[in-house]
């Protein structure tokens, strides 16, 4: 199978729904010759940025002649745009004036710089946000936020909402994240890639290799939760969790994520208490680590997330994808992605998690049956061939 | 049996709008059905099958489900569960019955309405944009053969949106069997698949079972 950017979308015949790939052809055949550029300030690391390898080249095959243009800032940039991305997601940052005026300023540099005349010109989130203020008469701008905006600090959003109102559309992931706005606000959910490196089927013996490597045995059923070791994904709630669970069933705990950022980790925290018991295993992911996730969550018996705070989290479909139940909160956009007593439970406690576990490890064929549900909701509504298809409606809507 | 004018399969593209409206108990629900635009009613009730999971209990529309999941008023869920959007003839009508339905229901409460604990209700309208899939038929057995390929927004578009957007008490398929084939039987027959069964997948399924037989029927 090809891989990587090689991939067609002939490719996804395979795992898309009937039809799908024939009826994106067809609408491609109509949208042949649109012009679509997206914008974004890192053409690394991050969901978004999967996506967009994935997206950009299927659309240029379709005949939807399709770029991707990157912003340049100068020195702390980068800096600056992780603070407005901070304080818009809703943690407390300490925003300057000199800060906006360098937003401004990056975007309007880069205005002038980028290719941006096209039919359809995608902005995502903060960092070129300003590009708008240089808009010529010609095309549709959408805003496309990947952030939840429902606790945004409330000075930086007004001033910023200024400016998004200068589009002519605005995109979030999930209703609840959207802020509100004088312009038309479209929901357009994350998706995953089911032939990525991170989803793509892998045989047992590849499985073995790479659990063998993170030092993950194979003898018991694994609960896994993936994401970073902080409070609000509550790792130490997971474990309690556990050992809730572990009085009732032999167990293994795996608690995979990437390395923490300096201050306010609770890895430590996490790593004590596992020390103290073999069957927990705490892994700190190597960088760009797909191919271990995708051991991992195929091992898995049962997936967790049990963020208190949360994002979209696409992870929850991803576990799915795999044919995994889920037990997850009601956070960010984790409850949207399961059908809730059919792929997997949601729950708001620890107790509540831990019930949840032992009612599954003590039904094995429900495990079977809501693994294969999750796998089927996931394949109707959250591959990439779906959000081919939410990409070529805004253009096909906006451009009609 | 041949067609003079084929069935041209047209499947759709679909965007969710996020409209201002919001509610947060049934009276706020009730106003807000009154103002919304028309679309809008048809996106929390018939459209809302294009990407409901096989859940066999869950309640028909999106008023149902979240009155009885967020507001946890079982008897108005019940109640709105009951408009049948399909039936009705329009979607004024429809949202006539669901005003009706809410208004009585409040009359009758003696108490402020319950708010929601979790979810407010958020108002979506939908923008459909129907897409030539390539397929198209001039027999039955052509039609069934299209039927069994073409991507699932064709079944939404030719069943669901159909109906909302002639005002006919049918879909387009039972529409070109009866008119198209001149089999008023199949036709009346393919009419009366409850869209309620489940998912689109799952209505797919009952048409193709209702032609296998059709076809079988005209083989023998």
């Amino acid at each position: 199978m090809a891989q990587g950017s090689l991939l067609k979308l002939d490719d996804y015949r395979q795992v898309a729904p009937r039809g799908t790939i024939d009826f994106l052809m067809r609408i491609g055949e109509r949208l042949r010759g649109r012009r679509f550029v997206h914008v974004s300030a890192s053409r690394y690391g991050g969901p978004l940025v999967e996506v967009l390898n994935r997206v950009v080249p299927i659309l240029n095959d379709l005949g939807v002649e399709t770029n991707w243009e990157i912003t340049i800032g100068i020195a702390d940039f980068d800096q600056v745009s992780r603070a407005f991305g901070k304080a818009l997601a809703g943690t407390e940052q300490v925003i300057t004036e000199p800060m906006l005026a360098r937003l401004r300023e990056t975007g309007v540099d880069n205005a002038r710089r980028l290719q941006l005349d096209a039919d359809v010109v995608m902005v995502h989130d903060v960092g070129p946000l300003h590009l708008v203020e240089e808009r010529g008469r010609a095309g549709r701008w959408i805003w496309r936020c990947h952030h939840d905006l429902s606790s945004a600090q409330p000075q930086l959003w007004t001033t910023l909402r200024a400016v998004v109102q200068r589009y002519d559309a605005a995109v979030f992931s999930l209703a609840r994240f959207a802020a509100p706005l004088s312009i038309p606000r479209f929901i357009v959910y994350p998706s995953i890639d089911p032939l990525s490196e991170r989803n793509r089927e892998m045989n047992r013996a590849e499985q073995a290799l790479h659990l063998d490597r993170l030092r993950i045995p194979r003898d018991k059923p694994i609960l896994l939760q993936v994401g970073p070791f902080e409070r609000q994904h509550d790792p130490l709630g997971v474990i309690n969790a556990y050992r809730l669970v572990k009085k009732h069933h032999d167990v293994r705990l795996v608690l995979a994520g990437p390395p923490p950022a300096p201050g306010g980790d609770v890895l430590g925290d996490v790593q004590e208490a596992a020390s103290h018991d073999p069957d927990v295993a705490v892994v700190v992911l190597p960088p760009d680590p797909q191919t271990e996730l995708n051991a991992l969550e195929r091992a898995a018996t049962i997936a967790i997330q049990k963020p208190l705070k949360a994002d979209f989290t696409i992870e929850v479909a991803t576990a799915m994808w795999k044919g995994k139940p889920v037990i997850g909160t009601i956070a960010g956009g984790i409850p949207f992605q399961m059908v809730v007593n059919v792929t997997g439970y949601t729950v708001e406690t620890v107790e509540g998690a831990a019930f949840r576990i032992r009612q599954l490890l003590s039904n094995p064929e429900l495990i079977g049956r809501m693994g294969a549900a999750g796998r089927e909701h996931v394949r109707r509504n959250f591959l990439v061939t779906r959000h081919l298809s939410d990409y070529l409606a805004l253009i096909a809507h906006l451009t009609r | 049996m041949s067609a003079t004018q084929p069935f041209v399969f047209l499947g759709c593209l679909e965007l969710n709008e996020l409209l201002p409206e919001e509610a947060h108990d049934a009276r706020e629900l009730l106003d807000r059905i009154a103002h919304v635009p028309v679309e809008s009613i048809f996106c929390h009730t018939s459209a809302s099958l294009l990407h409901r999971p096989v859940l066999a209990e869950a309640y028909p529309n999106d008023f149902a489900l979240w009155v009885g999941s967020e507001v946890r008023d079982v008897r108005l869920a019940e109640r709105l569960a009951a408009v049948d959007a399909f039936t009705a003839g329009s979607m004024e009508r429809v949202r006539e019955e669901l005003i009706a339905t809410i208004s009585d229901h409040l009359q009758h409460l003696g108490t402020a309405p319950p708010r929601t604990q979790g979810k407010r209700f958020r108002f979506f309208q939908m923008h459909i944009v129907p897409v030539p899939t390539g397929h198209q038929a001039r027999t039955l057995v052509e039609f069934r053969d299209a039927l069994a390929e073409v991507d699932v927004s064709a079944l939404f578009f030719h069943t669901i949106e159909a109906r909302y957007r002639s005002g006919r008490g049918r879909g387009d398929f039972a529409e070109w069997v009866g008119g198209g084939l001149g089999l008023p039987d199949l036709a009346d027959r393919l009419a009366h698949i409850d869209p309620h069964a489940g998912s689109l997948e799952r209505i797919r399924d009952r048409h193709l079972s209702v032609l296998a037989d059709a076809i079988s029927g005209e083989d023998s």
